[in-house]
């Protein structure tokens, strides 16, 4: 298998691509655990003005009655209004989809943005629902029975690491 | 060892019946989880999917308004269904057995079932006989346990103090007919916390009351002396048989906590109580309202950790 893709020149990468379509209107979100670190560097990035918001959609799997809930779920903190607003959705990996469509249910209940865009680093194969990334750093094929992760290392450097599935 | 009835084979909480016997880290799991459901109860729409199509049956075998209350608002802000039964006057008076009861309401297809009874172990009773897919949580079962109120007590002095590694906690008033005092305590040695005080006459403090790892204080101003969190217990007269005090006058001179009194503890202390209060018999108007109380937000804080507790019980199997 070829390596995989450098995670920071790919969020180079976005950070190019999204820069002409930032405006005040816009506004970021980014989704526990990899969205959160891939988008506190886009955010600091793109000098976005409004702060950034971070979700954790353990209330709105759509597994709780095969899983239960997730152990240590984080606290959502939207700090801005999100009724109207251009919002950046960004996940680390775009995989079933499953957690992008609770993301959008758990945003509605916040407000009614104008638009939604979703940001990722990579767009791995196995989309269960309709769902597609606006903004993509990479597709990779990964086997179906790996996981396609995003890492950060302790000097805050961002890498992509494909593990075997639990 | 005999296995804890309360977690599934993974350790996972599956039914919550007394904080005795939960380890530190089930403990630390339900207020961390309860964190984030603080953030939901902070929102416009105060709630989420996860327990929809889900039936939450109240059981209150001996009334109770707020936590009743409380359990129905968490439920119904994880969209569970709820159904409240007002037992005591009920079946039971008809000669129904408990266990009969729960049958008939396993039947109706109940997930969770909150139970307040009058009898200690009755929650652990019907733990026993509920279908796999069932929980039972406790919601204070005569003298013995009311797990989410301890809970909750643990989450507010977490929220105000951080930790609990250098706190000096005092438990003041009627501890012999109190299952949240026994909560609490339970909850608070098991996260380590180094100094717990209990504060009251010999005839409301239960006998051997130290062998829960607490320092004993009759005299109320030396065990309130440097004091972090000072929980008020409410002085149960409804529970009393016997003459175990001259009167509620007397009692208030000697256990009521005044501003005169809560000056002894340190002057960041939080000044709690688990409702419902009585003015002018364990607590003082000028405290129960003060800077020092934070009654109400262990109210709202109640919400969330009832929340918590019932999404993690319910997708356990």
């Amino acid at each position: 298998m070829t390596p995989l893709p450098d995670a920071e020149s790919l969020c180079a990468g976005l950070v190019a691509e999204l820069r002409p379509i930032v405006g005040p209107n816009t506004a970021m979100i980014g989704l526990y655990t990899g969205g959160v670190w891939l988008a506190e560097r886009l955010h600091a990035e793109l000098a976005i003005a409004e702060p950034l918001g971070t979700m954790d959609i353990a209330f709105y799997r759509d597994d709780y009655n095969k899983q239960g809930l997730a152990r240590d779920p984080k606290r959502t903190r939207i700090p801005f209004t999100v009724e109207g607003r251009d919002l950046l959705l960004v996940d680390d990996v775009l995989y079933t989809g499953r957690t992008v469509r609770a993301a959008m249910n758990e945003l509605f209940d916040y407000g009614r943005p104008a638009s939604i865009s979703l940001v990722v680093l990579a767009d791995r194969n196995g989309r269960e629902l309709p769902i597609c990334a606006q903004h993509c750093g990479v597709k990779v094929d990964v086997p179906a029975d790996m996981r396609l992760r995003l890492r950060r290392g302790d000097d805050g450097k961002l890498r992509l690491e494909l593990e075997r599935a639990e | 060892m005999q296995s804890n009835p309360q977690l599934n084979a993974n350790g996972e909480l599956r039914h919550l019946l007394s904080i005795e016997g939960l380890p530190g880290e089930v403990l630390l799991g339900i207020l961390d989880t309860a964190a984030s459901f603080v953030g939901v109860t902070e929102r416009e729409v105060k709630k989420v999917p996860i327990l929809r199509g889900k039936s939450v049956f109240n059981l209150f075998f001996e009334p109770s308004t707020r936590t009743r209350t409380t359990f129905e608002i968490a439920a119904k802000r994880l969209s569970a269904d709820v159904i409240n039964l007002n037992i005591a006057a009920s079946s039971q008076t008809k000669g129904e057995s408990l266990l009969d009861t729960v049958a008939n309401l396993s039947a109706m297809q109940a997930d969770v079932f909150v139970v307040r009874h009058a009898s200690s172990g009755a929650p652990f009773l019907i733990a026993q006989h509920v279908k796999p897919h069932e929980h039972v949580i406790n919601a204070g079962d005569g003298r013995h346990a009311h797990p989410t109120q301890g809970l909750l007590d643990l989450y507010t002095i977490r929220h105000y103090k951080q930790d609990f590694s250098r706190l000096t906690v005092a438990v003041v008033g009627d501890v012999l007919h109190s299952r949240v005092a026994r909560s609490l305590i339970h909850g608070l040695t098991t996260l380590g916390t180094p100094e717990v005080r209990v504060i009251g006459p010999k005839t409301l403090l239960p006998t051997g009351v130290e062998s829960l790892g607490v320092r004993v204080f009759h005299d109320m101003r030396e065990g309130l002396r440097g004091a972090d969190v000072v929980v008020m217990l409410r002085l149960q007269s409804e529970r009393m048989r016997g003459a175990l005090l001259p009167s509620a006058q007397e009692f208030f001179k000697h256990y009521g906590l005044t501003a005169e009194k809560l000056a002894l503890a340190r002057p960041d202390a939080i000044v709690m109580h688990p409702g419902p209060m009585n003015r002018g018999v364990e607590i003082d108007s000028s405290v129960a309202d003060g800077p020092n109380s934070v009654i109400l937000p262990q109210v709202t804080f109640g919400i969330a950790v009832r929340m918590a507790v019932m999404s993690m019980v319910a997708g356990t199997s």
